[in-house]
């Protein structure tokens, strides 16, 4: 049996909701009842089933919803898409490894068949069924990384290494959490992070740049980040900013439950085999506060997190307008019990 | 000298001889004496292989601490865009041994290595040391339209007209600070505008 995929958008009326299967597999991102940045990166393997590592990429409810999302962005704005010359073998190496996952994990949505350098690629849900010759770009309608990118849930960052370093010299974000792929590409490791407080004095990203440029072939690593979002939109670029701040200012103790949506970066760290590239997708899970509260585990842990978030990170995170009346409203679902450990509900 | 920040604005040093076959200098305004204080630490003959590009700027002055020089090539330039087709021309065409040394305000430090870079010289490779304006060349990442001389915070985008929060984050591609709208969320807030890039 396959995936029944939603019919939803992530602006305007904005009517993305989780049915109760995917409430139950959201990945909560907090193992206490408190948040500290940490190099949280562990081995990408096969998850419990039902939850969203049961595969290494996973496709979800809101694939269809969020491509057509996608190619609205990228029609509006089409930096948002880049790679910069050297990086053509990486998309091969990325579209190799995304159309390997997804018809590995779901053989009812996608097929590939190869027959030499000869592959046919069927996507059902978005009724594509292309023949190409791979490694000649000349065979597809996009470059490969755009192409197999368009059918793919998440961002995708490729990362490239050379002198000891990671150089973000191509990707697609389309659903980033305010930064610009277009403003950051060809930066290396520890200029795109620099904007981020706090984590550079902690030595974080010495030891994470470590850890990636280490990663080994056949090996991914992923790690959980996370942030809020008000509605349910996956475009919360800077180059848009000033079209979805104002949400922001919209949030009430009325429409918390609503508006406010946890959003949750599943990070994975892939080495590239002909390019040695490392690809970094990141892949978006929102949930909204009402959700979120029929898990009373998770709702009494939120409200903790926020309330003792220091201000420095609350404000990176663009929480600082609206905190006030999200604690407010968790503080209602928190009776002071403790939470079990571990991420899941109880 | 720029305070301390984080780590993709650019840091600057001082200008120090290299060894190379070629010199090629660019410089504006106080940059001129940036070079003539490291000419007192190169070794004889060292401007018999330098080129020198040079804009005055508005105040037109220091070309006779370069002309003192007596370096194989001086050339003056009335701005950083007149400049460009040479310098595009002379870096296409430049071979092994060539080395970059760049002077001056940030704006013209920025917008010299963006053209060396897409020549494929290696950013770590080029000589720089900031000399005058702390001026910003800034890109409002919204239009994407870059603001020369930014010299407030907020500064308002020359081409949309958005008020943007000027951030230390730098980008080498496009040689400008990243200017993000400072009142998104409620266009109502109108923060005070210093003078604070001098």
């Amino acid at each position: 049996m396959g995936i029944t995929f939603r019919k939803e958008t992530f602006r305007d009326d904005f009517t993305f909701k989780n049915s109760p299967e995917h409430i139950r597999r959201f990945p909560f991102p907090f193992h206490e009842d408190a948040y500290m940045y940490a190099v949280n990166i562990e081995p990408h393997v096969v998850g419990p089933r039902g939850s969203v590592l049961e595969n290494l990429i996973d496709v979800d409810e809101h694939y269809v919803a969020e491509m057509q999302d996608r190619a609205l962005v990228l029609a509006e704005d089409p930096l948002r898409c880049q790679s910069l010359p050297h990086m053509t073998l990486a998309g091969w190496d990325l579209l190799e490894l995304l159309m390997e996952q997804q018809a590995l994990g779901y053989p009812e949505h996608f097929t590939l068949t190869r027959d030499g350098d000869r592959w046919r690629w069927i996507n059902r849900p978005l009724g594509i069924d292309d023949t190409f010759t791979f490694g000649d770009t000349s065979t597809l309608p996009y470059g490969p990384m755009e192409y197999i990118t368009r059918q793919s849930q998440g961002d995708f960052c490729i990362l490239d290494q050379r002198d000891g370093n990671l150089w973000m010299d191509a990707g697609m974000v389309t659903t980033q959490a305010d930064w610009s792929l277009d403003f950051d590409i060809g930066m290396n490791f520890f200029e795109w992070h620099a904007p981020v407080p706090l984590a550079h004095e902690k030595g974080i990203f010495v030891r994470a740049l470590k850890f990636l440029t280490n990663i080994q072939q056949g090996k991914p690593a992923r790690r959980l980040n996370w942030t809020m979002t008000i509605n349910p939109r996956l475009d919360t670029s800077p180059e848009n900013y000033h079209k979805w701040g104002p949400d922001r200012a919209t949030v009430t103790p009325e429409n918390v439950g609503d508006k406010v949506h946890l959003r949750v970066e599943l990070q994975s760290f892939w080495r590239l085999p002909r390019s040695n590239g490392i690809v970094f997708p990141i892949r978006c899970y929102l949930i909204k506060m009402d959700e979120l509260a029929t898990q009373p585990k998770w709702a009494r842990r939120l409200h903790r997190v926020i309330r003792d978030l220091p201000d420095e990170l609350a404000n990176y995170k663009g929480l600082t307008r609206y905190r006030p009346a999200l604690v407010e409203w968790l503080s209602k679902l928190d009776d002071g019990s403790a939470t079990s450990q571990g991420f899941g509900p109880d | 000298m720029a305070a301390k920040s984080i780590i993709s604005r650019p840091v600057y040093g001082t200008l120090s001889p290299q060894p190379g076959k070629h010199h090629l200098f660019i410089a504006d305004a106080e940059g001129a004496l940036a070079i003539a204080e490291m000419a007192g630490r190169a070794p004889p003959g060292f401007f018999g292989d330098a080129e020198i590009v040079f804009i005055p700027g508005p105040h037109g002055k220091h070309t006779a601490a370069l002309e003192a020089l007596k370096s194989a090539q001086l050339h003056q330039a009335p701005s950083f865009a007149s400049l460009l087709p040479r310098l595009r021309q002379t870096l296409a065409n430049a071979h092994m041994g060539l080395r970059l040394y760049l002077a001056g305000t940030e704006g013209l430090i920025g917008q010299a290595m963006q053209v060396a870079l897409e020549a494929g010289i290696d950013h770590t490779s080029i000589q720089t040391e900031h000399r005058g304006s702390l001026a910003r060349r800034m890109q409002c990442v919204h239009c994407k339209g870059i603001t020369e001389n930014v010299t407030t915070q907020p500064a308002t985008c020359a081409h949309c007209g958005l008020l943007l929060l000027v951030r230390d984050h730098y980008s080498r591609r496009i040689a400008a600070f990243q200017g993000v709208c400072i009142n998104a969320e409620d266009r109502s807030e109108i923060p005070p505008m210093e003078e604070i890039f001098r």
